[in-house]
């Protein structure tokens, strides 16, 4: 009888530690986001969605200042991101999961691999070499083209992983009547594993969404909005975490509250993707 | 109670009915391989196996496992196409023809050579009528008459109409497994396939659904010709005509299955049929 | 596969009737032929044996495939049984057919020492018997069944009649010894006859009932 109490003593001690440790993990996340909340909320008003940054002289003089060209161009440059992204990604993806024993498969995978482990401001590099030095400007695209190879790497991994979950029993059975391959892992795959390559695009979207590092130097920045939407694209963008980390190193204390301003909109931004993927999770099941 | 008595030259002569009509008949032949052999790079699957199959009749493949009765019922509609590293040689013919041939387009011998698998696999996403018609519909045939006549068809053959035709458009998923399985047929049913392989198709339902499956295949075979495996003897004994039994990647033996069950030439089946191994 | 193996069984059963309706024509036709001293058809008759003899070969072959392919159990496996057991007697009872053919031929023209009154009324009653057996195990009749049975006393006393009747005969006139005991053994033949009926009701009430009944007889 004295064991049995011990091991229920055990049992229980277990579980606590277990329920501490859970505490201890989420407990940064949660310091993080109240701060960020307290130090920013005061720079949260209708001016701050609907102005543009201008000269420091604006937030000294009490003129009306935001960061509503920061917003519209971490969407366009994000966007940009995810069509260069996704294609690429989501085909990759399907040669990882369909087609095994192709020759090219090791070295994509490799290729994939490395990607994925490359530090994010080099991939800022390689944009940098690749479009902003032969455009001879900063621009949208340059951004767009950085974050999409930080997306893709997570796109094909999360790709082949929701086709792989497809029992292989189905594409024998959408051969066995008579249908060509790329049909059947088009009508049949593909939508089954929808979700799950929803859930991928979404992962990789709020990943490269706080990314700043490679857009230093690829989309660079603009205190104004332009005026028109193909200056967003050929030209300098100013995006969230790139605005962060200027307005965080300027001396001016306006510019510092409209810095936790932007923290809180980029937090949101990021935790608000991760949630609509955890959603679209939990959508309809097939046995 | 009448007889067939027949007088002839005042003598009486019984005349026998149909039974054993031999169906060993060359013309009779439906699909044959000649020396065909499976090899997995060293290993082997089948090794030169020459089996006739006769027209609108029941073969069964029979063996224990491993034996390779599954891979030559792959061979025989290129299954094995997606897996590299296998290699098939020998001919399988089909009316004549070898469907290795490298002028032939696998996907049309597939449509002609159809598939059931041992666990039922309807197409999660879609309805049961998007099911049936899926080898139609995915192939771009979308007139709506065709469809679901082809639909009717298709259920009616696999004895599964009645049971869901107040409710096609509901998934598929949604039907028992013996449904399921029934559903798989249907579809393969529906593309008019000359020959259906059916690779254990009853090894993952219950009894009941079992013995639909096996009256199924009992009509069934006036339409098509069906080549099953099955690791159930009893199985292989009620449902086809003609046997094979294959031992370690050979064929040891084959003949019309009341003579395989009652008396074998070869000392191996009768040990397997006895089921003293295996 | 009941659908299937219904169908093989009632293949099964028509090739039965079949059989059976040989053997009535073969033992009807053995005492027409020998009241009317037909050679010609006593030959026939013994030369049509083998016709019966392959038939039963037929179907019992046909059972054994039902037995090994189907794995009939319970009333399924009895009715089986059953038609292999009843085709054995039915194979004999047209080998006495055959015999009594044979004494035809042997009695040649010969005058018969009595007229044929008792021995055709023998050969109706098993005829009738068997008739009656026949249509008891289409219907899975076992009451019938058993009352057939009953009917087997009155050919033993026949039989036993005619013996007596042909023994005083001989006593009398040792002259016709040959002959009498070639009558004796066709009344014997039809006795035997009567009691293959029996066996067949025996089975059919194994069939319906499952019970191994063994019938008495009055006279042994």
């Amino acid at each position: 009888m004295k064991t049995l109490r011990q091991r229920y003593i055990r049992d229980r001690i277990m579980v606590s530690l277990l329920i501490i440790s859970t505490i201890i993990v989420l407990l940064p996340l949660l310091i993080i986001i109240f701060y960020v909340f307290v130090n920013g909320i005061s720079a949260l008003s209708w001016d701050f969605f609907t102005q543009e940054l201008g000269s420091p002289g604006r937030a000294m003089q009490g003129r009306p200042t935001g960061l509503v060209h920061t917003i519209i161009g971490t969407l366009v440059v994000d966007s940009l991101a995810l069509i260069f992204a996704v294609p690429i990604g989501i085909g990759a993806g399907i040669m990882l999961s369909e087609f095994p024993d192709h020759r090219l498969n090791p070295t994509l995978r490799v290729m994939n691999d490395t990607l994925n482990g490359m530090p994010a401001v080099l991939k800022g590099l390689l944009a940098f070499v690749l479009i902003v030095k032969p455009m001879g400007t900063f621009s949208g695209i340059a951004g767009g083209v950085a974050l999409a190879f930080v997306m893709l790497p997570i796109v094909a991994r999360s790709t082949e992983s929701a086709l792989m979950s497809i029992p292989w029993s189905i594409r024998e059975a959408g051969l066995a009547i008579g249908l060509p391959r790329w049909r059947v892992i088009n009508s049949t795959i593909i939508p089954a594993a929808r979700f799950g390559l929803v859930t991928g695009m979404l992962i990789a979207f709020a990943r490269a969404a706080g990314e700043a590092a490679p857009l230093l130097f690829t989309s660079f920045g603009n205190n104004y909005l332009s005026n028109h939407w193909t200056g967003m694209i050929f030209g300098p963008v100013d995006t969230l975490p790139q605005r962060l980390y200027s307005l965080a190193i300027s001396p001016y204390s306006h510019w510092h509250e409209m810095g936790w301003a932007a923290a809180i909109v980029l937090l949101g931004f990021v935790i608000f993707s991760f949630l609509v993927a955890r959603i679209a999770t939990r959508q309809k099941f097939y046995t | 109670m009448e007889p067939d008595i027949v007088r002839e030259n005042n003598t009486l002569k019984q005349t026998t009915t149909e039974h054993n009509k031999s169906f060993t008949d060359e013309s009779e032949i439906r699909m044959q391989t000649r020396n065909l052999s499976v090899h997995y790079g060293s290993a082997i699957g089948v090794q030169d196996v020459t089996l006739p199959v006769y027209n609108n009749k029941v073969t069964a493949l029979i063996g224990p496992s491993g034996c390779g009765k599954t891979t030559y019922l792959r061979a025989l509609n290129r299954m094995h196409d997606l897996t590299r590293g296998t290699i098939v040689s020998g001919e399988v013919l089909l009316d004549g023809k070898n469907i290795y041939d490298p002028s032939i387009d696998p996907v049309i011998i597939r449509r002609r050579v159809g598939m059931v698998f041992q666990k039922p696999t309807p197409f999660p996403t879609m309805s049961i009528f998007d099911n049936v018609v899926a080898g139609l519909k995915l192939v771009g045939i979308r007139n709506k008459n065709l469809l679901n006549d082809v639909n009717e068809r298709a259920l009616r053959q696999a004895a599964l109409f009645d049971e869901v035709k107040d409710r096609l458009d509901k998934p598929a998923t949604s039907l028992s497994g013996g449904q399921q399985q029934r559903l798989s047929i249907a579809r393969a049913l529906a593309v008019e396939p000359e020959v259906l392989l059916m690779d254990e198709p009853t090894s993952s339902l219950d009894p009941q659904s079992t013995n639909r499956i096996e009256e199924l295949i009992h009509t069934l075979k006036e339409q098509v010709t069906i080549i099953i495996v099955t690791h159930n003897m009893q199985q292989a004994g009620r449902v086809s005509d003609q046997t094979a039994f294959f031992y370690v990647g050979n064929l040891v033996e084959t003949g019309e299955t009341k003579t395989i069950f009652t008396n074998p030439k070869e000392s191996r089946t009768e040990d397997y049929i006895s089921g003293r191994f295996g | 596969m009941r659908a299937a193996f219904n169908i093989h069984l009632a293949d099964l059963q028509q090739d039965l009737f079949t059989m059976a309706e040989m053997v009535t024509t073969a033992v009807n036709k053995s005492i027409t032929a020998l009241k009317n001293r037909d050679m010609e058809g006593a030959r026939q008759i013994k030369s049509d044996d083998i016709f019966i003899n392959n038939k039963r070969w037929e179907i019992e072959e046909k059972c054994i495939s039902l037995i090994a392919t189907q794995q009939p159990v319970a009333t399924d496996l009895r009715e089986l049984i059953a038609v292999q057991n009843i085709i054995t007697e039915l194979e004999r009872m047209g080998d006495y057919a055959s015999g009594i053919a044979g004494i035809v031929l042997k009695l040649g023209d010969v005058p018969l020492v009595k007229p044929l009154i008792d021995i055709p009324r023998m050969a109706e009653m098993a005829v009738e018997m068997l008739n009656r057996s026949l249509k008891a195990y289409a219907e899975r009749d076992d009451k019938s069944a058993r009352l057939i049975c009953e009917q087997d006393d009155h050919i033993d006393e026949l039989y036993h009649q005619v013996y007596r009747e042909l023994l005083s005969i001989m006593i009398e006139n040792p002259k016709t010894i040959t002959t009498s005991t070639y009558l004796i053994w066709v009344s014997h033949n039809l006795e035997r006859i009567a009691d293959r009926v029996t066996n067949i009701c025996e089975r059919i009430i194994f069939l319906v009932t499952g019970e191994m009944v063994e019938n008495v007889a009055k006279y042994e």
